[in-house]
């Protein structure tokens, strides 16, 4: 039976790096658009407001996308180190 | 949910504690990008916090009030009033014989007051050093974002009445 192919562990922090490089640039858009958000509010410009969260709120979506894949890569790592384990273990004791 | 599993089936404190080395540049990575994404919730709910406040603000009732007789200012002197609540400071400029002109006197920076400049006729900032314009309120120099609201005035006989306030948009 031919192993399944599982993430090294290498490959796994780097997807997570990625990941995290991501929601770093996301949040400073977020940040940025809420301060112009609140600056046009009290400047009077009542019409970019909505738009404004509609966007904040699409911008949280893909962070938590990308949490959730952070998330999923944490896993899988864990569970190709659980079989490799018990595979080693299993070696051992033959 | 695929997604939502757990790591593995050791008590939550075995994930977070890991015994390897290795394991805790996961936890790590986890648990910031867990503060990265609680952050952007946050500025969401600025957003939705600022979208409520747009919706359900009321408009405002600016009442009439008297501020002042004619003679009461000099030509270049200044009175000060509150409009339209007791909070609010105003400030009241006779720039020439015939010329009324009042605005909050709020920096719209910092909060500031602001004060008038006669040698240079132009209302300044003395925090930060932001100059406004005695005809239109609108900024002329410094950090200032807006301009400042106007208080609108009518003159009934020898007196100066303020009608409204009109925040100016800038641009």
């Amino acid at each position: 039976m031919e192993p399944q192919h599982q993430p090294t562990r290498k490959h796994g922090l780097t997807a997570i790096d990625g990941a995290l490089a991501l929601i770093v640039i996301l949040l400073i858009v977020q940040m940025w658009l809420l301060t112009a958000t609140l600056e046009s509010y009290l400047a009077g410009h009542h019409e970019v407001v909505l738009p404004a969260a509609i966007v904040s709120g699409a911008l949280f979506l893909i962070c938590a996308a990308l949490y959730l894949f952070v998330i999923h890569i944490d896993a899988e790592e864990r569970k190709a180190q659980r079989e490799n384990s018990g595979f080693r273990e299993t070696q051992d004791r033959l | 949910m695929k997604l939502f599993r757990r790591a593995s089936k050791e008590p939550l404190w075995k994930d977070e504690f890991c015994i390897n080395r290795a394991d805790e540049q996961y936890v790590n990575r986890r648990q910031f990008t867990k503060f990265l994404v609680l952050t952007s919730l946050g500025m969401f709910a600025g957003n939705i916090w600022i979208l409520m406040r747009s919706c359900f603000s009321k408009t405002p009732v600016y009442p009439e009030k008297n501020i002042c007789r004619t003679k009461d200012v000099p030509v270049g002197g200044v009175w000060l009033f509150r409009y339209p609540t007791e909070k609010d400071a105003c400030i009241l400029i006779r720039p020439d014989e015939e010329t009324y002109v009042a605005y909050s006197q709020k920096c719209t920076h910092l909060s500031c007051a602001v004060y008038y400049a006669p040698a240079k006729n132009r209302l300044e900032c003395p925090c930060h050093e932001g100059y406004f314009s005695i005809k239109t309120g609108d900024v002329l120099q410094g950090p200032p974002p807006r301009p400042l609201p106007r208080v609108v005035l009518e003159r009934r006989g020898d007196d100066l009445v303020a009608v409204r306030m009109e925040i100016q948009k800038e641009g």
